[in-house]
């Protein structure tokens, strides 16, 4: 039985019950049961395969593009609304719920569009209006003074973790509530992961960040909750403090120490 | 399983045992030189200190060494962090064992006192604190650790019963004063060398448990 953490709120930002969920027949998450806390950095740890970045696109209906994928029981709820709910509008919800991806993917326009695109799309207009959430998305993502004088030549000329630093710029600048990040840093060298690092605890006072990664250090550095998948299950849930220095379960210790297989 | 940087933990464990046998023994052979009235044991004990010092350097930078490249993780972080907190408290309890073969030396040199008769039960009671909060961190044993700790107690009942014979001594005999004062810098060493290994105990158990029961007032073993 996964450990509850006791730290989680009453009223979490999302909450997964008794999720099970396949790729055609194959089962990749049993019975997955976890509480996501608003405004505090979760990352979900495992070896590859355990389920993780699957179970944090299942967040914002990335599988839903995927034929054979299917949840064949449980529930996520975000805000308290389940996500499956045939009134919930999918694009909508993925207003809610960010993404930013282990390779950084700037459209292959301005660094201003990258940010002004999405708003646009949403029927914003407004140059000043426009100007202004370009400012404060860089800003937000630490990369305002570094560009502020070439918003209008290519994001792609940018280097990998200003690159990586613009798509959290996109995400933000939507006002989601719920980040995504599936391995953000992995690409990145170690002071570009410095500078990302450094941008989630800021951006958690904002918004509510999972993140799943392969580096323990950066799990311990930069989480609050720690979640620990093995074979599509939850083995172990609880504050990262405790998940790093004394894990509850055998599994967990074994993995974060490098022993296991 | 196995792998292949438990060879880099296993070679700190095997200097950590090393250094607690080198250091018990020092403790040991400290005493001896002072009932046993032995010159010779007091200048081992001081000779022996520095390789013990230098164990203790080599600990810690083979655990900064391993921190720093390995970035370890739950068992294998408490682990180090003990490693090199019980390297402190084992050369420490080296230091105490100089401190009291030195002092051997200049009681040596004069008729035993009176007030050493509780020197011998206090120097075992000690030697036996160290042997088993190291034999406790051996066998991974958190009830040995724990009684290690309920024993720390005797041996600062011992010291303040000698603490009030030498007292008693000198007003007897004020010209012993010097001395005595030499056999109550003795009985401080053991009473220290007592709470190092209560604190060896005390790391044990954290490495064991992952609870710190430091400072608690052994309100803990009520739990």
């Amino acid at each position: 039985m996964p450990s509850q953490t006791e730290s989680v709120p009453s009223s979490p930002m999302i909450e997964v019950e008794n999720l099970n969920f396949f790729y055609g027949q194959t089962q990749s998450l049993h019975g997955v049961n976890l509480k996501i806390p608003a405004k505090q950095v979760t990352a979900f740890i495992g070896p590859s395969g355990c389920g993780k970045s699957t179970l944090l696109r299942c967040f914002n209906r990335m599988n839903d593009l995927i034929e054979t994928a299917r949840i064949a029981s449980g529930h996520i709820k975000i805000q308290g609304v389940d996500i499956h709910d045939p009134e919930v509008d999918v694009i909508s919800l993925r207003r809610q719920v960010g993404m930013v991806f282990q390779k950084s993917n700037p459209f292959p326009k301005s660094i201003y569009q990258n940010i002004s695109y999405g708003l646009e799309l949403q029927g914003v207009k407004n140059k000043q209006r426009l100007d202004e959430a370009v400012e404060t998305s860089l800003r937000g993502a630490a990369l305002w003074d570094e560009v502020k004088d070439r918003l209008h030549t290519s994001g792609l000329g940018l280097s990998g973790g200003q690159q990586q630093r613009l798509c959290i710029a996109r995400a933000i600048a939507i006002q989601p509530a719920v980040i995504l990040m599936d391995e953000p840093c992995a690409a990145l060298d170690p002071i570009a992961t410095g500078k990302v690092e450094e941008l989630i605890q800021q951006l958690k006072h904002d918004f509510t960040i999972v993140i799943v990664t392969h580096s323990m250090q950066q799990a311990g550095r930069c989480s609050d909750q720690t979640a620990f998948f093995y074979l599509g299950k939850l083995i172990e849930m609880d504050v990262t403090q405790k998940v790093f220095t004394n894990p509850a379960h055998k599994q967990t210790e074994d993995y974060i120490t490098g022993r296991f297989g | 399983m196995s792998v292949y940087w438990e060879q880099h933990l296993a070679e700190i464990r095997e200097q950590l045992l090393m250094m607690s046998g080198l250091t018990e023994r020092n403790l040991g052979q400290a005493a001896r030189a002072l009932m046993e009235r032995d010159g010779r044991l007091a200048d081992l004990v001081e000779s022996e200190d520095s390789e013990i010092d230098e164990l203790e350097k080599r600990i810690d930078e083979r655990v900064v060494t391993y921190i720093s490249t390995h970035g370890p993780m739950a068992r294998d972080c408490r682990f180090l962090i003990t490693s090199s907190k019980i390297a402190s408290e084992l050369e420490r309890i080296a230091d105490q064992a100089t401190t009291i073969a030195r002092r051997a030396r200049d009681l040596n040199r004069h008729p035993a006192l009176k007030s050493l008769a509780r020197i011998p039960t206090m120097a075992e009671a000690v030697q036996g604190m160290l042997r088993q909060s190291i034999r406790a961190f051996v066998e991974r044993d958190t009830d040995m650790a724990l009684e290690v700790i309920g024993r720390d107690r005797l041996v600062d009942s011992e010291y303040k019963d000698t603490q009030h014979e030498v007292e008693i001594a000198i007003m007897a005999d004020p010209a012993t004063t010097g001395r005595e004062l030499n056999l109550l810098t003795v009985a401080k060493a053991l009473e220290r060398a007592g709470d190092h290994a209560k604190n060896i105990a005390e790391e044990v158990f954290y490495l064991l448990k992952g609870e710190d029961i430091r400072h608690t007032g052994g309100a803990f073993r009520q739990s």
